[in-house]
């Protein structure tokens, strides 16, 4: 007699409600190990950036650099990958700025970058998601967390939420954009970012 | 672009992206939106990570004070229940406050009966073996499902939700298909189309999740999972709605419990190993006799009937 388990029940692997599949391994491994750094990562670059914006282009060259690396390898260590990014790349816009403040190449180097143990940043990240999600969305202006909540807690429609609160798709979009990038600042950003992102 | 406004745009297509209406175009030129420079897609996958853990927000929700007093149940017939209500209102002099339910509505199934029930708002509630559903009155978009399984065509109303309860359970409609099936000790609901969500109130704290098309939940007394299914593994869990039942890779036990919803006959299987064994097909519902003799095919077993019953067991040495 040859057994089999019911394969029906082995498809239907358990998930948590809204994690869904289709991201490739690369992509897996950015939000897995690389998102959950961003905190720390700008709070370093705002020390050294005039402006909050330029920090965040920095930020955004510096996700680049590693996505791209991680599609020919996957970096053993993803917090000294990034953080020996992030010192290249602020040495070379130093160099081309040709003004070097030596504050700034002392803290390059006093960069622990070697550390790779799980930071305290992580589990902040796991266990106060929700609590951060909820700020975030207390934070928003009024009219904008009413779109967000009817979009992501009532499931509503962009038609749905124009006609509830009678206003227009394309302001029901515009709110639904703030929101999110606002619950994304929260649960990647910085402290400094908490509410300072609309 | 600066971050900033990458990240804006990032946040529009992933607001279009949710939308029903994505096309096959859309879709091309998101692609060729993420070709023009990295920064996309990686400023989109940020997105729609955070956006995706957002659902957690759902947890916030609570659920409404209405369904929560209404705990279907521990019901008392109905006419024990417009008696009491009725001796409150004459002690207390507080009949506004306890209005007569208008005709409460229940609709049922014997073994092996489906039913099909129409509804004044366009939706459709087809009941499967052995079912029953209530509601508290004409036009009301509240039911509850009180055993068996029902497949719920909804018509959407964001200003009307509706709402089917089973004990701690409810699901709220947001404009959906959806299969919920009722058992002793859980709950499933498979959503085919539309999305709905479903709230468990029961253990120690509440919980709720959004499902969308293939998600199938099922909610026990203390926990509520969320498992992926595809379409046709879904389509075949509403072979019923077609008569038939369809197996894929099933053990017997499980299929034996299945014709045993449909009929007074039942199906019986005392021997673990030969409950563990698999098969795969398409059987009328009423079909034990067709199942009972492929199992005795397939696998060499034994069959015997004795009254409703029909037992498959190992063939005696």
């Amino acid at each position: 007699m040859t057994k089999t388990t019911d394969l029906g029940r082995d498809h239907a692997a358990p998930r948590l409600p809204g994690e869904g599949g289709g991201l490739s391994a690369v992509e897996d491994w950015f939000v897995r190990e690389v998102l959950p750094l961003e905190a720390v990562l700008m709070s370093f670059l705002r020390r050294h950036c005039r402006e909050k914006a330029d920090a965040d282009d920095i930020c955004q060259d510096i996700y680049v650099r590693v996505y791209e690396a991680a599609h020919t390898e996957i970096p053993a260590s993803p917090r000294a990958f990034v953080f020996t990014t992030a010192r290249n790349l602020l040495i070379d816009r130093i160099r081309k700025r040709q003004v070097v403040p030596m504050a700034t190449m002392a803290d390059l180097d006093a960069l622990h970058i070697a550390n790779d143990e799980p930071g305290p940043e992580r589990a902040a990240i796991a266990s106060d998601t929700l609590r951060r999600l909820q700020a975030a969305l207390d934070h928003l202006p009024e009219r904008c967390r009413q779109a967000v909540i009817l979009k992501k807690i009532e499931g509503l429609a962009t038609r749905d939420i124009a006609l509830r609160m009678n206003i227009s798709e394309n302001t029901v979009n515009r709110h639904l954009t703030l929101g999110m990038i606002a619950l994304a600042q929260s649960l990647y950003g910085d402290a400094a970012d908490e509410g300072g992102a609309l | 672009m600066s971050a900033i406004e990458t990240r804006e745009r990032a946040a529009e297509w992933l607001l279009k992206r949710h939308e029903q209406e994505w096309s096959q175009e859309n879709q091309r030129a998101l692609d060729a939106w993420f070709a023009e420079n990295p920064t996309h897609r990686i400023a989109y996958l940020r997105l729609e990570t955070a956006w995706r853990t957002a659902d957690r927000l759902t947890a916030l929700k609570k659920p409404m004070r209405e369904e929560i007093a209404n705990r279907p149940e521990r019901r008392k017939p109905l006419l024990l229940k417009i008696a009491a209500v009725a001796a409150i209102a004459g002690v207390a002099g507080a009949a506004a406050f306890y209005p007569f339910k208008t005709q409460e509505r229940v609709y049922a199934t014997p073994l092996g009966g489906r039913e099909i029930v129409k509804l004044a708002d366009g939706s459709q509630i087809e009941l499967n073996t052995n079912s029953e559903i209530r509601s508290s009155g004409k036009g009301t978009r509240h039911f509850t499902l009180v055993k068996g399984e029902a497949y719920f065509q909804v018509r959407h109303d964001a200003a009307k939700p509706f709402v089917v309860s089973l004990g701690d359970h409810r699901i709220v409609d947001l404009g959906t298909k959806f299969l919920v099936r009722r058992d002793p000790n859980q709950v499933q609901v498979s959503l085919l189309e539309g999305s709905a969500r479903i709230e468990s109130t029961g253990g120690k704290s509440a919980k709720a999740a959004v499902l969308v098309p293939g998600d199938i939940a099922i909610a026990t007394a203390d926990a509520l999972s969320v498992m992926k299914k595809t379409t046709p593994e879904l389509s075949n869990e509403l072979g019923w709605r077609r008569g038939v039942l369809v197996f894929q890779r099933t053990t017997l036990g499980d299929a034996a419990a299945e014709f045993n919803r449909y009929s007074r006959q039942k199906v019986v299987i005392s021997d673990p190993e030969v409950a563990s064994l698999t098969i795969s097909g398409t059987f009328p519902v009423g079909g034990i006799q067709l199942f009972s003799s492929a199992a005795r095919e397939a696998f060499g077993l034994a069959v015997s009937h004795k009254n409703d019953q029909t037992f498959i067991s190992k063939r005696a040495p």
